[in-house]
């Protein structure tokens, strides 16, 4: 159980309040509501790119990371598709620094021509390390627009090439900031040795008089059902010819969801899971096989991934897989095997209570997605899903029609 | 209105509380430490085995063996020791590191009961299928394959094995080496290292007496002394600098990687180099970073770190940077370095990276398990916690003066060995 106290600013900032007296450490996590999905297709990568500038100094404090570090504090951020998401750890003792530099930023940034040319840069160099100078970097590039056509979630968070961070300018920081970077997109959790009351009086004295801005609103193309199956090969330099199948599934606050996930912990978690016995172990098809889903806002993507063990056929490989999926859409899983799955899902949760950041930034998420309160009730909607209900969501979701099928092959 | 150009007033870290190790043997004679902590009912065991007996002709037997520890026994086979696992929503985790040879179970202590047995039945009676060790063979071989296709491991297989050559700290495997491996190499390790003589146990959670009664139940008992294997033991020279270089025509970025053997956790001065390496390249505001990413654009990211190994230390710096600023890269290395040794750190620096290091400490000791990882740290570097009160005093009290002098006797650029690999 992650308890927690809620309230929220005149100027629309939500903020979550989780104490936990059992360390001396404090948390600071603040969700703002903009990913890459919002952005403009000519223009990918912004919102991560944006995230770095977001350490290039604000308004009134030139640098951002030195006086945290001053208080024996430590940050950092992550962009997603969905959201863009900070967070600073320090001693529950030195709370207030938190307070300060995160507001000033909410508050306007220094906008430093400087920092926008290093971090294009630094950008730059990331998409290099990550994306393209890694064997099979470059898969989420291309398998995320085979898979969407309409819906943003088509490009990375990366952005879709090289040329759009090198393009992004000043201009396009400011009105990115104005929009997206105000008190009514934000979420804001404090946990950790930390007084309910106190971060009241903090929140009201740093936050409380940034002005309101109206939060934006979303108009993303909603993609459209898939008709007919995708498929793309591609060959490049890589040792192994991989495969990756991707198949469209409900979105994050769907029941479905529930169903869905619990579908991909059937087929590849722990060494007892369906790919893993059946395609690595018995069939020797495989040398990885993985089962995951995206878990995004708006409609994910259930994936199964795997790299082919030298000399087998990559329709043979392919065929083993849609072997599986069809089991699970004519065979109800046994009920040994669900409440396996379930007690994972159990077991998992009790164990990510120990991690402050953790419960932190999942109950800035759950807020985002409707209510914090649903963080402790996720145990049970997993435990609702019957046999009945995953045989259903299978055959809904592993249909030819509804999947995207890349083939990474080696030139060798 | 407040002034928002005023820093809040704060406070330096004064109190660190670590949870003590409470010792506990077992029956058979199998030292236990025990980690009490956290409000959560769950455990983590770990069974620590150390390496033994390193032979160069077989260099992946300990590796292999830990790998495939529960992949079967004389009465379960693989799939069944897993589903057991699963089934109860505990995690099995095997880890196989420079000194020892771990395996640990996670899992709720409602469950305790019934996962233990299973964790003893691997322990005590792996039998290692041939058709296990052949699937193991394969994937580990088709892994290899796609990881040498990776500059940045590349660059750490050929800077481990110029400090370390072929002793176990600095082989490079190749799929020779796997192909090698026998059934017979592996049973023969698993009964001289995966011994109670070989054994210490950490267990961290919510522990009580309930729990270290199973533990005892399971582990301590039908599993009994036996011939002590002989550890690893090496010692090495300092090498002399050299520069490596592994060029790959169509490389974006080039991975470097360069450093030297140093000391390590048992070395009175290892506290004072974390502090230096933390200036240096230890944290983000690092001056590695400001410089090298922060200032020029250079890499996504750069870092140095102070690595405390049984039987030896080593330093390092690393990146991936553009491949058209390689050595761009390389000279500001060298300047960083080298400054180091010619100019006092800055007061205003040193305080803030103290803090820095205080406020990360007492963060680094978040829950059970993370006190338990502070503790096998000494443990396995024969101390004790002192240890760690030395670290805070040296922390808080050294000088610009000492690091000064530390930085000349401890580091030289062109001693150290320096890897790239991708394009100069």
């Amino acid at each position: 159980m992650v308890t927690f106290e809620r309230f929220t600013l005149s100027n629309g900032l939500k903020v979550l309040v989780h104490e936990d007296h059992t360390t001396p450490m404090a948390v600071v996590n603040i969700l703002y509501d903009v990913g890459a999905r919002d952005e403009n297709p000519g223009k990918t990568g912004f919102a991560h790119l944006f995230e770095h500038l977001m350490f290039g100094g604000s308004v009134n404090i030139p640098s951002y990371d030195e006086p945290l570090q001053r208080v024996g504090g430590e940050n950092n951020a992550f962009t997603s598709n969905d959201i863009t998401n900070y967070y600073i750890t320090l001693p529950a003792s030195n709370l207030e620094t938190a307070f300060w530099l995160e507001s000033d930023r909410m508050l306007s940034l220094a906008f430093s021509e400087k920092s926008l040319d290093v971090q294009r840069n630094v950008v730059s160099e990331e998409f290099k390390q990550r994306y393209l100078n890694q064997p099979y970097g470059d898969v989420w590039l291309k398998l995320r627009p085979l898979a969407y056509k309409e819906h943003s979630y088509r490009w990375a968070t990366i952005g879709k090439e090289l040329s759009h961070i090198e393009q992004a300018s000043m201009e396009d920081v400011k009105a990115f900031f104005t929009r997206y970077y105000n008190p009514s997109n934000a979420v804001m959790v404090v946990g950790g040795d930390v007084k309910a009351d106190e971060v009241h009086v903090l929140a009201e004295k740093w936050f409380g008089s940034i002005p309101a801005a109206e939060k934006p609103v979303r108009n993303i193309p909603q993609e459209p059902a898939q008709t007919e199956a995708r498929k793309e090969t591609i060959h490049a330099d890589v040792p192994l010819n991989a495969i990756y199948i991707a198949f469209h599934m409900p979105d994050r606050n769907d029941s479905g969801y529930y169903e869905t996930d619990l579908i991909s912990d059937i087929l590849s978690r722990g060494n007892s899971s369906r790919l893993f016995v059946s395609l690595i172990k018995n069939q020797k098809l495989f040398s990885e096989v993985n089962a995951y889903v995206t878990g995004s806002i708006d409609p994910g993507l259930f994936i199964i991934e795997g790299q082919i063990v030298d000399g087998v056929a990559v329709e043979d490989a392919e065929q083993a897989i849609w072997n599986e999926l069809e089991k699970l859409k004519t065979e109800r899983v046994p009920a040994e095997e669900l409440t396996k799955v379930k007690n994972k899902i159990e077991s998992t949760m009790v164990f990510a209570q120990m991690g402050l950041l953790d419960k932190a930034m999942n109950l800035a998420f759950f807020e985002l997605l409707g209510d914090a309160g649903d963080l402790n009730s996720e145990t049970e909607r997993y435990l609702r899903v019957s046999a009945e209900d995953i045989l259903k969501r299978a055959g809904s979701i592993f249909r030819r029609e509804n999947s995207s099928t890349l083939l990474y092959l080696s030139n060798k | 209105m407040i002034d928002r150009t005023l820093a809040p007033a704060f406070r330096q870290v004064e109190n660190i509380n670590i949870i003590k190790a409470a010792p506990f043997v077992l029956d058979n004679g199998i030292p236990v430490h025990v980690i009490n902590g956290g409000q959560q009912d769950l455990v983590r065991i770990e069974l620590v085995f150390n390496n033994v007996n390193w032979n160069v002709q077989k260099p992946l037997q300990a590796f292999a063996v830990n790998s495939l520890i529960a992949e079967g026994t004389s009465s379960s086979s693989a799939f069944q020791i897993a589903e057991k696992i699963d089934y109860y929503g505990a995690f099995l985790q095997n880890d196989y590191n420079y000194d020892a040879s771990l395996v640990t179970l996670y899992t709720l202590s409602k469950h305790l009961d019934n996962v233990l047995p299973v964790l003893k039945e691997i322990v005590t009676d792996a039998v290692f299928p041939e058709e296990e060790l052949e699937t193991f063979k394969r994937n580990q071989k088709q892994k290899l394959l796609v990881n040498l296709e990776k500059n940045d491991f590349l660059c750490r297989r050929v800077f481990n094995n110029t400090l370390f050559g072929d002793t176990l700290y600095g082989y490079s495997s190749e799929a020779e080496d796997y192909n090698k491996v026998s059934r017979d190499e592996l049973v023969e390790y698993f009964h001289l290292a995966y011994q109670p003589e070989n054994c210490t146990i950490i267990v961290s959670g919510k522990v009580d007496d309930t729990i270290l009664s199973l533990i005892n139940k399971h582990l301590g008992r039908n599993w009994d002394k036996s011939l002590k294997a002989a550890h690893n033991v090496f010692s090495f020279p300092v090498k002399p600098g050299g520069f490596h270089y592994v060029e790959k025509p169509e490389a974006l970025q080039s991975a470097i990687r360069v450093g030297q053997i140093s000391v390590n956790r048992s070395h009175p001065d290892f506290p004072a180099l974390q502090v230096l390496n933390t200036v240096l390249g230890g944290y983000f505001g690092s001056r590695l970073m400001a410089n090298i990413r922060e200032e020029k654009g250079y890499t996504y990211g750069i870092g140095s770190a102070l690595v405390s190994l049984q039987h030896a230390g080593y330093f390092f710096i690393a990146s991936e940077v553009g491949a058209d600023v390689c050595s761009a890269t390389m000279a500001e290395i060298e300047k960083e370095v080298n400054l180091l040794k010619t100019e006092l750190i800055p007061e205003d620096e040193l305080q803030l990276v103290k803090n820095y290091m205080l406020g990360s400490f007492l963060g680094s000791l978040e829950n059970a398990f993370s006190h338990a990882d502070k503790y096998k740290n000494i443990l396995f570097s024969g101390l004790d916690y002192d240890y760690y009160d030395r670290y805070v005093k040296t922390v808080k009290e050294i000088s610009a003066g000492t690091l000064l002098e530390l930085a000349r006797f401890y580091l030289d650029f062109d001693a150290f060995n320096k890897v790239v690999v991708g394009k100069k």
